[in-house]
């Protein structure tokens, strides 16, 4: 049964792109058929993150309009044949996204996919509210930081009584967070939230911990999901992440400091 | 001192109060996010009501929707201390001030 993953955080700028490519990414590379979406209606970012900015003929909108089919909407990944993406216009407003068009398309893309991977714009308005309505599991992208911890809770709070599963008296929308942007030397002085401090205050499953990385822009300037960087120490974040959403243990990894390497000042490699 | 200073200065503990910050104004949020509309306005005719008998202000009515088990309790805190009878007649458009 194929699973609706929105990937959300209210607060913009935290990783949402990011995560949603990365998290797509790893699910591809677990052979599971895979297909990110984005929601960002009139901002499309995600073809850029996924490096498939010229390929886009057909999008979302289209699709939900009929003017063209699903088929040829979907571009192909290059590097992973489990790998989908599905790019949102840059043309039309948030208003285009009607609710029942989603749900067609939605079940429609269930039938040939085994993940569904939302990434939501930012805010609580319509474009993001449709991108949370139809999800089965929620990954909470939060930054240790006061404003997006907060957005956070708000949207938590969203997803349980606006969503379709709250709406229907279904059990709820599975909760995950994805702490980002983490730097555990600064949580080491006391200058940034611990991954406790976030998980007692929003009080849902940690789902991973994704250190602060200089891969991320290397992955974004080049179109790569970070998570097929295998150098990258928020792409193996990543990694252990989908392992810990597809039910396995993964101990937490990248949260104490990195012990200076002597030979690694010498040579200047961060 | 100074070394002291040098370890303990206060952006050390900097992570710590936006910690207590975040759970105060969550707090805070989260109660009123099952509140239902009406509540300001039920907040505002009350203090109309109540300033036609005395002189009041906006913050001295509270207007609380909590639970107590399964019963949903609406409490309504109305301060009078130090507060003064109204003369009928004086002040007519003081209400809802």
């Amino acid at each position: 049964m194929a699973k609706v993953v929105v990937i959300t955080s209210g607060k913009g700028g935290v990783g949402k792109t990011t995560s949603a490519a990365a998290f797509a990414a790893g699910l591809a590379l677990r052979g599971h058929k895979t297909v990110v979406i984005d929601f960002d209606v009139g901002l499309r970012n995600l073809d850029l993150i996924m490096g498939c900015e010229r390929r886009v003929v057909f999008d979302f909108i289209n699709v939900i309009n009929g003017d063209a089919n699903l088929n040829q909407a979907l571009i192909k990944d290059k590097r992973n044949d489990n790998l989908f993406i599905f790019p949102t216009s840059q043309t039309r407003d948030k208003d285009a996204l009607r609710r029942e068009g989603v749900d067609r398309v939605l079940e429609e893309l269930k039938t040939q996919f085994d993940y569904i991977i939302c990434d939501s714009p930012a805010g609580i308005e319509h474009g993001a509210i449709t991108a949370l309505y139809f999800a089965d599991s929620a990954i909470i992208v939060t930054n240790p930081e006061v404003s997006s911890v907060r957005d956070s809770d708000r949207i938590i709070g969203i997803l349980a009584s606006r969503s379709r599963r709250a709406e229907r008296n279904e059990p709820p929308v599975e909760l995950h967070l994805l702490l980002t942007r983490y730097d555990p030397a600064r949580v080491s002085k006391g200058e940034m939230l611990t991954v406790e401090d976030v998980k007692e205050i929003l009080s849902i499953p940690l789902l991973g911990v994704i250190p602060e990385s200089e891969s991320v822009l290397r992955a974004s300037n080049t179109g790569t999901p970070v998570a097929f960087d295998n150098d990258s120490l928020a792409g193996r974040a990543y990694l252990d992440a989908v392992a810990r959403f597809l039910g396995e243990q993964r101990e937490m990894r990248f949260v104490k400091p990195e012990r200076r390497n002597f030979l690694r000042v010498l040579f200047g490699k961060a | 001192m100074r070394l002291f200073d040098l370890f303990f200065s206060p952006h050390r503990h900097s992570a710590a109060i936006a910690k207590e910050r975040l759970k105060i104004v969550l707090a805070h949020e989260r109660a009123g996010r099952h509140a239902p509309d009406f509540l300001p306005k039920l907040q505002k005719e009350l203090i109309e009501v109540v300033a036609r008998y005395v002189e009041i202000r906006e913050d001295m009515i509270r207007v609380n929707l909590g639970k107590s088990g399964e019963t949903s309790l609406l409490e309504i805190n109305i301060e009078l201390e130090g507060t003064k009878p109204r003369n009928a007649a004086a002040q007519p458009g003081l209400a809802g001030a």
